[in-house]
């Protein structure tokens, strides 16, 4: 209280710099509450591994070699954070209107499968380019009218979009085993049932010097465009009113059900995205396979970068890091796979709660809003 | 009809896929029910329920007593509900995402643990027979009813009871409409909501243990086709009635033995729609029973998966 | 030199130090050298009473190899992950010979890495190589459509409704051959006799298979077999049914006191220990592997309670049949749209290579494929 007795013309000078370090520490919050939370989950998972009898030191020092400790454990790692990219992305989206969007995976698998499917006809004929770009957009669309519909649910009768999301995953999985074990399976493998694969020649290849597909770099991309949609546009600036009061949005006027459904097609998109390039630049074809817990992990992904798209591309490394090396762990320190499991479970509880501390630590409060 | 061999089969299969399958719904839904009538939404109930179906068959296999089994996939249950209920009491966690978390956590310690209850046998629950009357052998099979079955019966009836009648169900049901009227009141909201978090992961733990103790009756990691996740949606299908979620979890049950019915009486193409059957019928069941203006009949009102 | 770190430290430790001879890469004198890395990937747990404990079970023969060093992982989908796994294995662990374990892990996962590193040797449990592909690939399988047979002998001799049960995952080309030659044993003894199969549409999906296999039951079917990841459940509840039940992958015998006959498994000890043999003594390993009865491949579970002294005497009848290469095979067969399969008189070795390739049921089975 006692800074708004100054009279504001005497302190320009010193008012600037406390309004900077006032700006400084309140955005601190938002890098210290994190990295604290980090520590706190690495000290429980610690006490975890102890009270199982595994050292931590050779748990941690593993997860540092196997998924960042070498070249070849980057690249294993970013390989496996492109498609978290971009599931995280269509929980990040929908997040901003408040809706808790579970179900990515559904609209992977769907959008993997529209581009493996539409590019039946056309693999004999059609140049990469035009096929892979033609791949994108039915995968998009796809993806986009799959969590479209959940937005659309919501809105206009009501359904809760977390429940609905995930029934529609099993949906699209029965969809996909369907035609794929059944009117578009491709003779020619008859033990693994898949579509008619693309070929060599029209896959996507590899960022040049890596193993990483291109996927990794167009997540990146994504993530900074959807950014600055949702803070810098007057969609997104309208989608976080709604988000952060559904009824005075409407009162004011705001098209609610259009930003819900447009919010959960961008989202879908971009799931659908994640399955274009597990078919385009892995499997070549689609199959059971898509369905790998990528869209699961996602929702891991974005609420560790609360939902900020640019957060989930650090966030999604790191998590595809110890993917990377849950493999590694296994091998040498003879602990179960659900181990990674186990730390994410903790690593996501700790996060949340973590979220409590937002504005209460007095450090990070500016003096004038005390 | 009644002439119709391949009909009636379905029928007698699906009947007796209810009772068979329905009990782990009932359980996990009977838990959210409560759950959410206090107020809070619980979605980590997939991870309890899978703890539960690791824990009990666990601890029937060292104990060599299924009962007890069934009694410490419970305790676990309320356990994961009392981490789930103090942590939702911190302000600005969100119960949605906590329940999210815990799932991926309640799975993860149940795989992490349960590595070494895949193989051994452990002593299952036993089956008191109610067709001996009958000389169909399908009839007497369907007749073979799990006592947790009754007793998920005589929970229903209870908490429909108690709910409306109880000093307790008030409590609950104020806690659950509105916290500053409770307040008012002078009602813990937060002890309120923790202790029924708690209960409804006792049940959900139970069910689990269902699970992998009488049917399908073994543990192994991919036990639970997301069972924990569809029982809430049961119950707002259920409108939170207690009496509902029977007859919800029952359709459930039913729903989930149309598949391999239908294959059976020859007719098995497009299986994969007929396997996902429950989850097609929940989805239509959702959007016909809600509606965008008003809020759903029986709905607790500071229930976040409603507002 | 990284790529022997491990091997190198664990040289170090035993008792062979000193020999390190890294100039060589061939397996047979990196195993004399102490310095044999042999990575494992496994689709599923490794404990899961079904196809990936069979393996791991196995696969410990190569352990008693002086000289040889194990790492294993389990749960790898097959996705980037397999391959990622095995490149993991090969970088960080050294690993010179890789088993890849899972169907899916072949195509692309295997055939890119064997033209990646020349220098390891992969192996892929299933019959799926062939000349064109990379010398450092290869396949080692056993053909158990042979102890189904033998099986459906049996089982066709212990129905009194005529029919039998079939529980199976997805219909590829192992799965249906598997009931094919489940129907052809029946026959053979029981002309009279029909498969009814029911598609739970995943490997491991307890409570379907349950449901299944109760459906059978209720549909008149006595004995029950079944092709899923895991036969546990199948079998217990067969058993609580009071039908009898043939086994799949490993013994389930005391899983039914009752109502067991026998069952189909993989001995694949026997491909390991000759993998061990050839490392042990400096031979190449086979670019393929596969086999039968004949080559003690696959075998039968010992009989059961359900076993009738006539049921025994047929199957072992049965066996030395398909032991001494009698075919399995045998005109007239037709396949379920009627099509004829085999004229009358005419036959498939038990080896026909397009037997690999089956995507059709025959005739006598009922339950169809989409």
């Amino acid at each position: 209280m006692a800074e708004t007795t100054e009279a504001p013309g005497l302190t320009v000078q010193s008012g600037f710099l406390s309004e900077l370090f006032d700006r400084f520490r309140r955005s601190a919050e938002f890098v210290v509450i994190p990295l604290l939370a980090l520590i706190v989950s690495g000290v429980l998972f610690s006490i975890f591994l102890l009270l199982v009898g595994k050292s931590p030191a050779d748990f941690f020092a593993l997860v540092w070699r196997g998924g960042f400790g070498t070249s070849f454990s980057w690249q294993n790692t970013l390989v496996r954070s492109a498609p978290l990219i971009f599931t995280a992305l269509c929980v990040a989206i929908p997040a901003r209107l408040g809706l808790v969007i579970i179900g990515g995976e559904g609209a992977l698998v769907l959008g993997g499968f529209a581009a493996a499917t539409i590019a039946i006809p056309m693999i004999d004929w059609a140049p990469a380019y035009l096929l892979l770009g033609v791949m994108a957009i039915a995968a998009m669309m796809a993806g986009g009218i799959w969590i479209g519909i959940v937005g659309a649910l919501r809105h206009y009768r009501g359904v809760n979009e977390t429940i609905a999301s995930l029934l529609m995953f099993y949906i699209a999985v029965s969809i996909l085993n369907f035609f794929v074990e059944g009117a578009l399976r491709d003779p020619s493998d008859p033990n693994k049932p898949s579509t008619k694969p693309l070929g060599a020649d029209n896959m996507i290849g590899v960022i040049p010097g890596t193993d990483v597909h291109w996927g990794l770099l167009i997540g990146i991309l994504l993530c900074c465009a959807l950014y600055l949609l949702m803070n810098r546009t007057t969609f997104g600036f309208a989608a976080q009113i709604a988000g952060g009061n559904l009824r005075a949005a409407q009162a004011q006027g705001l098209p609610v059900g259009k930003l819900m459904v447009i919010s959960c097609a961008i989202a879908g998109a971009c799931a659908g995205l994640a399955g274009f390039f597990e078919v385009a630049a892995i499997h070549g074809k689609a199959n059971a396979s898509l369905i790998a817990g990528y869209g699961f992990t996602g929702i891991l992904v974005s609420f560790l970068a609360r939902h900020n798209p640019l957060v989930i591309v650090p966030v999604a490394i790191f998590l595809g890091g110890i993917a990377a090396s849950g493999g590694l762990v296994q091998r040498r320190m003879d602990l179960p796979d659900a181990t990674v499991l186990v730390l994410q479970g903790l690593l996501f509880l700790v996060i949340l709660v973590s979220e409590t501390f937002y504005g209460r630590l007095s450090f990070f409060r500016s003096k004038g809003a005390a | 009809m009644g002439d119709d061999p391949g009909l009636m089969t379905v029928l007698l299969a699906m009947f007796a896929g209810a009772i068979r399958v329905s009990t782990p719904f009932l359980f996990v839904s009977l838990g959210e029910m409560l759950t959410e009538k206090s107020g809070r939404i619980n979605l980590g109930l997939e991870g309890t329920l899978v703890f539960g179906a690791m824990s009990g068959y666990a601890i029937s296999y060292h104990t060599g007593s299924p009962w007890l089994g069934v009694l410490v996939a419970g305790l676990c249950g309320s356990l994961f509900g009392a981490l789930h209920g103090y942590l939702c009491k911190l302000p600005k966690v969100n119960d949605i995402a906590i329940g999210i978390a815990m799932m991926l956590f309640g799975t993860g310690l149940a795989f992490f643990f349960g590595k070494p209850y895949i193989q051994p046998s452990a002593p299952r629950l036993p089956s008191i027979s109610f067709g001996t009357w009958s000389d169909h052998p399908a009839v007497r099979q369907a007749l073979e009813i799990n006592p947790l079955f009754l007793l998920g019966i005589a929970l229903a009836i209870f908490l429909w009871w108690a709910l409306k009648n109880t000093r307790y169900g008030l409590i609950i049901r104020t806690t659950g409409d509105s916290a500053p009227a409770a307040l008012a009141l002078g009602i813990h909201v937060d002890r309120v909501r923790l202790l029924s978090t708690m209960a409804g992961g006792f049940f959900a733990g139970i069910g689990g243990s269902f699970l992998s103790l009488y049917y399908p009756g073994s543990w192994t990691e991919g036990l639970s086709s997301g069972q924990g996740l569809m029982a809430v949606a049961l119950v707002i299908f259920a409108r939170w009635n207690p009496i509902y979620c029977f007859w919800a979890a029952l359709l459930f049950g039913a729903a989930g033995a149309l598949g391999p019915a239908l294959q059976s009486i020859g007719i098995s193409r497009g299986y994969h729609f007929f396997n996902a059957a429950p989850y097609i019928l929940t989805l239509l069941i959702m959007i016909a029973s809600t509606s965008p203006r008003r809020s759903l009949k029986g709905a607790p009102g500071e229930l976040s998966i409603t507002k | 030199m990284s790529k022997f770190e491990l091997s190198r430290r664990t040289l170090l430790q035993s008792s062979a130090a000193g020999l390190a001879l890294l100039s060589s890469a061939s397996l047979s004198r990196l195993a004399q050298a102490g310095n044999l890395t042999v990575g494992i990937v496994y689709v599923g747990p490794r404990d899961d009473f079904g196809w990936n404990q069979a393996h791991a079970v196995a696969a410990a023969a190569l352990k008693d190899v002086p000289g040889v060093t194990v790492v294993e992982e389990e749960n790898v989908p097959e996705t980037i992950a397999a391959a990622k796994s095995m490149e993991s294995m090969i970088n960080l662990d050294g690993a010179n010979l890789i088993f890849a374990t899972s169907f899916g892990y072949y195509k692309p996962f295997v055939l890119d890495l064997a033209a990646k590193y020349p220098d390891v040797e992969f192996r892929h449990a299933a019959p799926l190589w062939t000349e064109g592909d990379p010398k450092n690939a290869g396949s080692y399988f056993g053909y158990l459509d042979q102890a189904h047979y033998v099986d459906a002998v049996a089982a066709g001799l212990s129905t009194t409704s005529n029919k039998l049960g079939f529980v199976a995952a997805k219909p590829i080309g192992t799965v249906l051959r598997n009931i094919n030659s489940f129907l052809l044993g029946a026959r053979k003894v029981n002309p009279d006799a029909t498969v009814q199969v029911i598609f739970t549409g995943e490997w491991s999906m307890p409570v379907r298979e349950a449901e299944a296999a109760n459906a059978l039951v209720d549909a008149g079917c006595d004995v029950l077999t079944c092709h899923v990841d895991g036969p546990k459940v199948v079998i217990e509840t067969a058993e609580s049914r009071g039908v009898k039940c043939c086994g799949h992958n490993a013994s389930q015998a005391p899983l039914a006191p009752k109502g067991f006959i026998t069952g189909a498994e993989y001995k694949w000890e026997t491909i390991y220990k000759m993998f061990a043999a050839d490392l042990a003594e400096g031979e190449p390993l086979p670019n393929f592997t596969g086999g039968g009865f004949d080559v003690d491949f696959v075998r039968n579970t010992p009989y059961g309670a359900g076993a009738t002294e006539a049921a025994i005497a047929a199957a072992d009848a049965a066996r030395a049949d398909v032991t001494a290469g009698k075919p399995i095979f045998v005109g007239p067969i037709n396949k379920q749209d009627g099509t004829p399969l085999l004229a009358a008189g005419a036959s498939f070795d038990n080896y026909e290579p397009s037997l690999d390739q089956t995507d059709y049921l025959i005739e006598g089975v009922t339950g169809s494929i989409t």
